[in-house]
């Protein structure tokens, strides 16, 4: 009897050390050909966050019974039906950790705050059930700044997520726990938000790909509202390819967001044409930053794909913008937390949450209305506007995601209005409401992830694909981790 | 400060200096859009262009919660009622 516990104790341990596929496709290819089952997955991925997430930090809730539970099924669905299996579910056996944002029934949700530190939701975000129905395993909820309000992860009630890269480093944020779960191969797949560069910034810092659909490409449905006209919901992945196939899946009507709309997109020719903004090559962007751009637009020039300068005049009110616009419609949202139907009363409310509150109230307060919400709308026009005559020319444009590298813990902590200004690369997508693709291309000298973002059109996240793609394949791209 | 009134919050005094300062900051550098002039422009609102989306008025079974769903959140219920702060102040008779 000894030596068969021995076996079964190994076996598991065994388990657990697997090496972990770092595609959805090597995922998939592994669970149909019996490499390994899914619930061996399951046991690998949860003794990784166990050994190591305690030094980064990038969970507050883990949702093992859950994650077996659909591993078994998982694994029932590849032994009934094998590769068919595939295409009913077509993200069969990827696992997913959903920014602490998104409502997930009968799973604590936080959106990282003590306001809502015990909450339960009764329903789960749309994405969330697509993702489940297409087949993924749910591994648990990741830590962000409070409500979203940040770009460090240092303003989560819940301490801050470390950089998986090097720990006394920023992850980025606001969707700083799933960036850093991403990069430290916690999960394959892992939600989260933009609503000013929410997504874009953490993958940049983080050094994985990170996907800003269109202002109404997917539901927002489920998801705790920051700002509703900036709010875009989106993911991370290893891969520009992964990440598209998650696209897939979470993209569409669902007829309960009324600013989601199902667009066929336009068939391409193939021939591609990039733009360079030089609004966003400012003094201030760190010239390693710089450097990594202009060399992928190397890549992409080296590829066929004409690279051409392009201005953006307006660039320079973005902020300015973001920062009227989010607060006021931040103010709103979050009207609604007064600790009667859930979660805490007011007073739970951080300092970062307090300020943009009252920011918010200011600006939309009577005698102050016109001139500073109405203007920021009128500039907001003058935004959209530079980017469609920008897209008149180009299909995309290429441009750094953040003027630095990550930044140390504590570092821009006590100056919000630093803090903010860190925004300024990624703000004007969402005020103008269109995609970002964030890529990684290496590191610095420092050894921190460097990247950039593509840019484009409404509804072109499959020109931002294809070139994403192209570049991954051009340079010959391994997804990296941050740690084995 | 007014706003903190208005947004249904509540301040330590000792607060107040820091939160006027950082706000203050913020406002000013907001108000670079006063340097340029765009009196003549169309305020945006949101970026979709659609207008009046409106759906069938069917009751989505999917959207809906039963009462207990719906109390839940919190252990302030009595008699399937969310209990709240008095509105009226209880008169001596």
């Amino acid at each position: 009897m000894d030596i068969l516990w021995w076996m079964l104790y190994l076996n598991q341990e065994m388990n657990k050390k697997m090496n972990i596929p770092l595609t959805i496709k090597e995922t998939q290819e592994g669970l149909i050909k019996k490499k390994f089952s899914a619930v061996q997955l399951v046991d690998a991925y949860l003794a990784r966050i166990e050994k190591f997430d305690k030094r980064i930090n990038s969970f507050l809730t883990m949702s093992d019974e859950l994650a077996y539970l659909q591993a078994k099924e998982v694994d029932r669905k590849i032994e009934d039906l094998g590769k068919e299996a595939l295409e009913r579910n077509p993200l069969l056996g990827v696992t997913v950790a959903h920014k602490d944002l998104f409502l997930t029934k009968g799973l604590r949700t936080t959106a990282g705050s003590k306001v809502l530190e015990n909450y339960v939701p009764v329903y789960s975000a749309t994405v969330v059930k697509r993702l489940e129905n297409a087949g993924t395993i749910t591994l648990g909820k990741t830590n962000c700044d409070a409500w979203a309000h940040g770009a460090s992860g240092e303003n989560s009630d819940f301490g801050p997520t470390k950089n998986p890269w090097k720990k006394e480093y920023v992850p980025g944020g606001s969707s700083s726990g799933s960036a850093a779960a991403t990069s430290a191969h916690f999960s394959l797949i892992a939600t989260g938000t933009d609503t000013g560069g929410s997504i874009r910034q953490p993958a940049n810092f983080c050094g994985v790909v990170g996907f800003k659909p269109t202002y109404g490409a997917v539901s927002r449905y489920g998801v705790i509202a920051m700002a509703s006209s900036l709010d875009s919901v989106g993911h991370f992945g290893l891969t520009v390819e992964d990440v598209e196939k998650v696209f897939e899946i979470t993209k569409g009507e669902d007829g309960k967001d009324s600013t989601v709309r199902n667009i066929k997109p336009k068939t391409t020719n193939g021939k591609f044409k990039i733009g360079i903004p030089k609004e966003y090559f400012i003094e201030g962007v760190d010239p390693e930053v710089e450097k990594s751009v202009k060399e992928a637009a190397e890549i992409f020039k080296s590829q066929g794909v004409e690279v051409v300068n392009i201005s953006l005049p307006h660039t320079k009110y973005a902020i300015s913008v973001y920062y009227i616009v989010q607060p006021a419609e931040v103010s709103s949202n979050l009207g609604r937390y007064d600790g009667i139907r859930y979660g805490r009363n007011r007073g739970s409310f951080g300092d970062e949450a307090k300020r943009r509150i009252m920011l918010g109230t200011y600006v939309l307060s009577a005698g102050y209305y016109d001139a500073y919400y109405l203007k920021a709308q009128k500039v907001r026009s003058k935004i959209i506007e530079d980017f469609e005559n920008a897209f008149k020319k180009v299909d995309a444009i290429i441009a750094p995601v953040s003027p630095t590298p990550a930044f140390k813990l504590g570092e821009k902590a006590k100056d919000p209005l630093q803090m903010y200004l860190a925004d300024v690369l990624t703000a004007a997508a969402n005020v103008a409401g269109i995609p970002g693709l964030a890529i990684p291309s290496g590191f610095s000298n420092k050894e921190l992830p460097l990247g950039f973002q593509l840019m484009g059109a409404r509804f072109s996240e499959h020109t931002l694909f294809k070139l994403g793609k192209l570049y991954q394949k051009t340079v010959d791209w391994k997804p990296k981790i941050a740690f084995q | 400060m007014h706003v903190v009134k208005l947004a249904k919050l509540k301040l330590a005094d000792s607060e107040i200096p820091k939160f006027s300062k950082q706000l203050s900051e913020i406002i000013s550098y907001v108000e670079e859009l006063d340097k340029a002039d765009f009196s003549k422009t169309e305020p945006t609102s949101q970026t979709t262009g659609l207008e009046n989306v409106s759906r069938q008025d069917k009751r989505n079974t999917e959207t809906v919660l039963s009462q207990d769903e719906a109390l839940s959140g919190t252990e302030s219920v009595q008699n399937g009622y969310f209990v709240v702060d008095a509105v009226f102040e209880s008169r001596d008779e």
